[in-house]
């Protein structure tokens, strides 16, 4: 029964070399695999533009102001990548981003907490809020969309009751302002670069031995060495900028490596994989006896963790709790982003990386405006202008994908 | 062939209201043989294969395994028995690959904190797949991206993943292309070569004449006729399913008593 199987004769099979990747490259494009195309192009243009009309956009002081900006926002968006890749939705995000840091806020300074207790009282608080959500959803079947805009009500509605009749909590404990406010020096950082890239390099060249040794087809050596060398040179180009200003900042590093730990559980483990199959079938998932209802649970309780944490960093940025903390467009803009970076709305598809390219572009519209002195009348229009035409990409690309067979 | 079926049910029995889907039904199937099930819509197919597969529990009757009284209490029972299903619908995730399908629900994990062994999971999938001709352009294909015949050959595949001793198909060429379902037939017959007992529901009659051993006629919930398909005549089969009664002109009918 080991018969070779026949090749497919009507199988495209492009030309070895430079010159074929390209062509497979530009057919790929043409069938609506966009991948992060868009919203590179996109965040270029941006970068551009913005440092056109003002030199001082593509400094080193303000690019680190930027990646500060968006790491509250950033991480809500993480965990919302997440519910997108089930095809639901959380609209409860920014609100119970501002109860776990108002929790926080109360037990560290009204209560005298110390501060690592606190910080897991409100990463708890979100924790068993996205439990609550996810357990009433799936016993009751009632849509997340509904759950969770009760949700957005309710827990505006505690975040209220919480920090009482003053509405206002000055964060005074040193380690929970340290969130934000600390800068490792250069020499910290490149050693971290270096580890970083080096453990990417090892698990990359890794990979490739092993499916070497199982005899499996090995990708092209040009592929294999843009997947290390793409990332490095992000690194490097971040590091040489945080280093030129303050020095790398922690909430950065916290931001980059929640999201790439979510997306590590996305692409290596069990439970990515199951969130992935419920996202795209849920009947096929159920079939092939996957807990789906166990999944949606554990993707609401984390998301509203990931929501919790972007919350306690948001506080330890601003000093302070009040009234507003998780509302206004934070919950919008963190939504947008997932969906700007190429998370679908449909489910299925999507990477946590989305997240941090989508709040780069969120981030950038947002500062460069600033530095502009553009009134943010003329910001939300644009910020909703960017989310339009980057959901519509995403549509017709879905569009493409369908009429190639590939969706 | 074999004296004792691998798979057997004796009079079984399933209402659903008022009517009765399935009345004193037996249904066996030996390793090494396809058996075709057919008859008209509302015959009591789907739901004496949902039977075999576990979904519809048991309300009246008995199933055996290899001659052994077994109870199926569920899909999961039917599976730990050997009893693997294909549904119409194939039930594969369109954003994973054919490795990812195929390993849906049983995922292999490497030891150590490398998560997923890809690896392992993709040379089984290749060894599997070439072991049923089963031709690919890549086993990191999304499902999305391929045509209906490959579709339905890997959840024919998937079904094979845990070395099942029976496989149930219900409608496995309903949507197909002729060069398609060519595709699917073959590999209907591969499994047979390799011992299997299979199931196949289907409406097109040349599909059953051209990959059945036996075909069973199921007409208004009882099972009103077998075949031989060596010694059958399309014209019976047909017969036996509207329900005309030619057991007279034709005497290789073996009509059944109800």
């Amino acid at each position: 029964m080991s018969a070779q199987v026949p090749v497919d004769p009507r199988l495209v099979s492009d030309a070895p070399g430079p010159k074929g990747a390209w062509v497979a490259w530009r057919r790929r494009l043409a069938q609506g695999e966009l991948g992060s195309l868009p919203v590179l192009v996109g965040l270029a243009s941006i970068w551009l533009l913005f440092s056109f009309a003002n030199p001082r956009f593509l400094s080193a002081v303000n690019l680190t102001n930027l990646m500060l900006q968006i790491s509250a926002m950033g991480t809500l968006s993480v965990g919302l990548v997440l519910v997108l890749l089930l095809g639901e939705i959380d609209l409860s995000a920014g609100a119970v981003s501002g109860l776990a840091a108002a929790v926080m806020a109360t037990l560290s300074v009204q209560r005298g907490w110390a501060p690592v207790p606190a910080l897991l009282a409100g990463l708890g608080t979100g924790a068993a809020v996205g439990l609550f959500h996810g357990l009433w959803m799936t016993w009751l079947r009632v849509p997340s969309f509904v759950v969770t805009l009760a949700g957005l009500l309710g827990w505006q509605g505690a975040l209220l009751s919480v920090l009482g009749a003053t509405g206002t909590v000055n964060l005074t404990d040193e380690v929970i302002l340290a969130l934000t406010g600390t800068f490792f020096p250069p020499a910290v950082a490149w050693g971290a670069a270096g580890v970083v890239i080096a453990l990417h390099g090892a698990t990359v060249a890794l990979g490739r031995r092993r499916r070497a040794a199982a005899g499996l087809p090995l990708p092209p050596w040009r592929h294999t060495l843009m997947t290390v060398a793409g990332p490095a040179v992000v690194i490097v180009a971040a590091v040489a900028v945080f280093s030129w200003d303050r020095g790398l900042p922690l909430a950065v590093v916290l931001f980059a490596g929640l999201a790439s730990g979510v997306e590590w559980m996305l692409r290596r483990t069990r439970f990515g994989r199951h969130v992935f199959a419920v996202g795209g079938n849920a009947e096929a998932a159920r079939r092939a006896g996957i807990r789906v209802r166990g999944v949606r649970v554990a993707v609401f309780t984390l998301a509203s963790t990931l929501a919790a944490a972007g919350g306690i960093l948001a506080g330890s940025r601003l000093m302070a709790v009040n009234q507003s903390s998780g509302s206004g467009d934070v919950l919008l803009n963190a939504i947008a982003a997932a969906v700007i970076g190429g998370t679908s709305l449909f489910g299925g598809r999507g990477s946590a990386w989305s997240a941090l390219l989508g709040a780069l572009v969120i981030g950038s519209i947002s500062n460069g405006m600033d530095l502009l002195a553009l009134s943010s009348s003329v910001k939300f229009m644009v910020t909703g202008g960017v989310l339009l035409v980057a959901a519509s990409i995403d549509a017709l690309s879905r569009r493409e994908r369908q009429a190639a067979g590939r969706a | 062939m074999a004296a004792t079926p691998l798979l057997e049910l004796k009079g079984i029995t399933r209402h659903f209201g008022a009517i009765q889907a399935l009345r004193q039904v037996d249904f066996e199937v030996h390793a090494g043989e396809v058996v075709a099930l057919v008859g008209d819509n509302g015959a009591g197919k789907s739901t004496l294969v949902k039977t075999l597969a576990g979904i519809l529990p048991v309300e009246e009757g008995q199933v055996f395994f290899e001659g052994q009284p077994v109870r199926l209490t569920g899909p999961q029972s039917a599976t730990a028995l050997g009893v693997a299903t294909v549904y119409q619908d194939l039930a594969l995730c369109d954003n994973l690959d054919v490795v990812g399908n195929l390993f849906l629900g049983r995922e292999l994990t490497a030891r150590g904190p490398g998560g997923l062994d890809e690896t392992t999971m993709e040379v089984q999938a290749t060894q599997l797949l070439r072991r049923l001709s089963v031709s690919l352009p890549s086993v990191r294909t999304q499902v999305a991206a391929l045509s209906g015949g490959q579709r339905q050959s890997i959840a024919v595949a998937r079904a094979m993943m845990g070395s099942p001793r029976v496989v149930l198909l219900d409608e496995p060429t309903a949507a197909l292309g002729v060069a398609q379902t060519r595709q699917v037939l073959d590999l209907i017959r591969r499994l047979r070569e390799q011992g299997l007992g299979v199931v196949v529901i289907s409406h097109n009659l040349v599909d059953v004449f051209s990959v059945a051993n036996r075909i069973v006629v199921m007409r208004l919930g009882r099972r009103v006729a077998t075949f031989d398909t060596k010694a059958a005549r399309e014209v019976d089969v047909v017969a036996a399913i509207t329900g005309v009664d030619t057991t007279e002109s034709n005497p290789r009918l073996t009509a059944e008593a109800p």
